[in-house]
């Protein structure tokens, strides 16, 4: 049994997200991902915005730091730019990160700077009672698209892909060891990576689109996965609704720390 | 043996950025912005040659999220901008207040209200400054009136900002950015340069928001074994959020202790030719270069006019000013606004003698001459 007391903070708790939330899964799989890579807490960081997935920092035994909504990544950056000895790792959820912290999650990416970002996509803003995010899907329904969602949803990972990740994967709860591993990669890669994962929101988002138990909405998710290798040969039609889980970008890309300690030490060189 | 001098030629924004190196800073992040640019170009080719990180952010919501970031690595950091991108970082430099982070924000100030006069100079940030972002916080703001003074202020400002653990709002306005002028510069290894104080206690004894004496607490950087917690939550001692209703008065009540039991240490005015002074002038920044030549010329034509100089904006100098309260019959205060800074000289004075207004807000300096008729017969 993996000791989880080792890394938490545990007269912090009990954890203020709700019961069947999926965030907890989500903790539990980046603490063993963490232990396995034999990362020194001290050099540990962990950065947060604000919702219910970015109070996490507060739980953990590493350095935390919980910032202003859709910030993190800006001071995670300011973060590894000033000390890149210690691993920094952003928590965050859909709308942190991709509605308010859109521009500092694309500009992160395109840096390709040695963060991992772990993003807890619930579909929904949880923490204020269930309005609608950027990756609502259309048609569901949440307290500000009372009639159903109008707007077209964002596609997360291929959003980083697109600005310049080094490492990308989307894992659902359901499958936390998968998740893990992720985690685990995800940390050790040198640049941007993200790893997104869906986690269930069963008190704003899924009680409000009849999406039944928490139990439920996690097989939901066992049920619609599909590996990103099989749905290369599957239909946009066959698609429709699935959840694609998977790596889809694992590369090697000049990191944007690195490149500037190169300049650092070439001027010293010049001297 | 005559000293060898060490003399430039520097623009304001030239001298902010020497200032900032020789007060330690090896962090900065920004976004350009006229007229502060030069800030952050200067950095750009000195911060790498001596091992520090310059970084340009994709806005200055990001820029002042970096810097923040950067202090609490435990490197001394800033950020430059002016009126447009200083209104997008009020919500973080509320942050930096309420986690007291040291960081230092430099606002070359312009022509506004929004994109204003990107190119002119006014002194319209000067509330913004003290009440930007939202919520009671202190805040600490400096103003220089000359290219070498933003040299000192800028290094001051660092000292006051690790000394107090707060965020310090430097004021240049346009014309002290831009403006050339001769600078005998300082021994860099001779100034005194103030930095944090490091906790004195184990990491398990460690309270990164203890109440003490002088309000303020020890402060570890990431990385260092301390393992604290940061939110802009309302937080307790140890750094935890709280709901507290004592914990909460406590925190807010000491943010603001800090800097107002220190207020002396702060404030800093220069009062030129205001010993029997029986008007006196108020100004600050750029404006009080008219004013002190205005001074001169009112006393060449015999008046007995002085210049009560504010170097610090914030806290305000009430007590300085309230000192002169019996003396001066008369108060004329001059200013690239439309009297942000005459309303808390009349609130210092509290009707002890009449206030004139002097404003400008077209984008031209107030000159000399204008200050002179601003003078009562």
């Amino acid at each position: 049994m993996f000791n989880y007391d080792q890394y938490l903070r545990l007269n912090k708790f009990p954890l203020i997200w709700c019961s069947g939330c999926g965030d907890g899964i989500v903790l539990k799989s980046m603490l063993r991902a963490i232990h396995k890579l034999g990362i020194n807490k001290d050099e540990m960081c962990m950065v947060s915005g604000i919702g219910c997935s970015s109070r996490l920092t507060g739980y953990v035994d590493f350095n935390t730091l919980h910032t202003t909504h859709g910030r993190a990544l800006t001071f995670a950056t300011g973060i590894k730019m000033a000390n890149p000895k210690l691993h920094v790792v952003v928590v965050t959820g859909d709308g942190d990160a991709t509605a308010i912290g859109g521009n500092h999650y694309i500009h992160a990416a395109r840096r390709n700077i040695d963060i991992t970002v772990i993003l807890f996509n619930n579909f929904i803003y949880g923490m204020t009672g269930g309005q609608v995010s950027p990756t609502t899907p259309k048609g569901k329904r949440a307290s500000t698209a009372p009639y159903g969602n109008f707007e077209n949803a964002f596609n997360i990972s291929g959003l980083a892909q697109a600005a310049g990740a080094s490492y990308v994967a989307r894992a659902t709860v359901y499958n936390a060891v998968q998740l893990e591993k992720y985690i685990q990669r995800a940390i050790e890669k040198k640049g941007f990576s993200l790893v997104e994962v869906l986690s269930p929101c069963p008190t704003a988002y899924g009680r409000r689109n009849r999406e039944g138990t928490p139990v439920d909405m996690i097989l939901h998710q066992k049920e619609n996965s599909i590996p990103v290798s099989k749905a290369e040969s599957m239909t946009p039609e066959e698609l429709e609704g699935k959840i694609i889980t998977g790596v889809l970008v694992d590369t090697e890309r000049p990191e944007c720390r690195t490149e500037y300690q190169r300049l650092i030490d070439h001027l010293k060189e010049e001297k | 043996m005559q000293e060898e001098k060490n003399i430039r030629v520097l623009t304001g924004n030239e001298a902010c950025a020497e200032g900032a190196l020789a007060a330690g800073m090896r962090f900065y992040a920004g976004y350009p912005i006229t007229p502060s640019s030069e800030v952050a170009e200067v950095l750009a080719v000195e911060l790498p040659k001596i091992g520090g990180v310059f970084i340009q952010m994709e806005d200055e919501i990001a820029s002042i999220g970096a810097i923040i970031g950067g202090s609490l690595a435990g490197v001394k950091s800033m950020t430059a901008t002016s009126g447009p991108g200083f209104s997008l970082m009020q919500e973080n430099i509320g942050f930096a207040a309420m986690a007291e982070v040291p960081c230092v924000i430099v606002n070359v100030m312009r022509g506004g209200p929004s994109t204003g006069l990107p190119t002119l100079p006014a002194q319209g940030d000067v509330m913004q400054a003290r009440w930007g972002t939202h919520g009671d916080h202190p805040i600490i703001a400096l103003a220089p009136f000359s290219v070498a003074e933003t040299f000192a202020l800028t290094v001051r400002a660092f000292n006051l900002s690790e000394k107090y653990r707060t965020p310090v709002i430097l004021l240049l306005d346009e014309i002290i950015g831009h403006v050339n002028e001769k600078v005998n510069m300082p021994d860099t290894t001779a100034l005194e340069i103030i930095d944090r104080i490091p906790p004195a206690v184990a990491p398990d004894k460690y309270l990164p928001y203890e109440h003490t004496e002088c309000g303020v607490p020890p402060m570890a950087s990431f990385g260092q074994g301390y393992r604290f917690h940061v939110t802009g939550l309302a937080h307790d001692e140890t750094g935890f959020p709280t709901n507290s209703g004592r914990e909460i008065g406590r925190l807010i009540e000491r943010l603001h202790r800090k800097i107002e039991q220190n207020r002396d240490d702060i404030v800093e005015v220069d009062a030129f030719m205001m010993d029997d002074a029986e008007t006196a002038l108020v100004s600050f920044g750029s404006t009080a270069r008219s004013a002190r030549h205005a001074v001169r010329l009112a006393r060449e034509a015999g008046k007995k006019v002085g210049l009560l100089r504010l170097k610090t904006l914030w806290p305000f100098a009430d007590k300085e000013i309230r000192a002169y309260a019996g003396q001066i019959k008369n108060w004329v205060v001059a200013e690239m606004n439309l009297g942000q800074m005459a309303h808390e000289v009349e609130w210092a004075l509290a009707g002890a003698a009449p206030v004139k207004r002097l404003n400008k807000v077209d984008g031209d300096p107030i000159s000399p001459a204008e200050i002179l008729q601003a003078l009562p017969e």
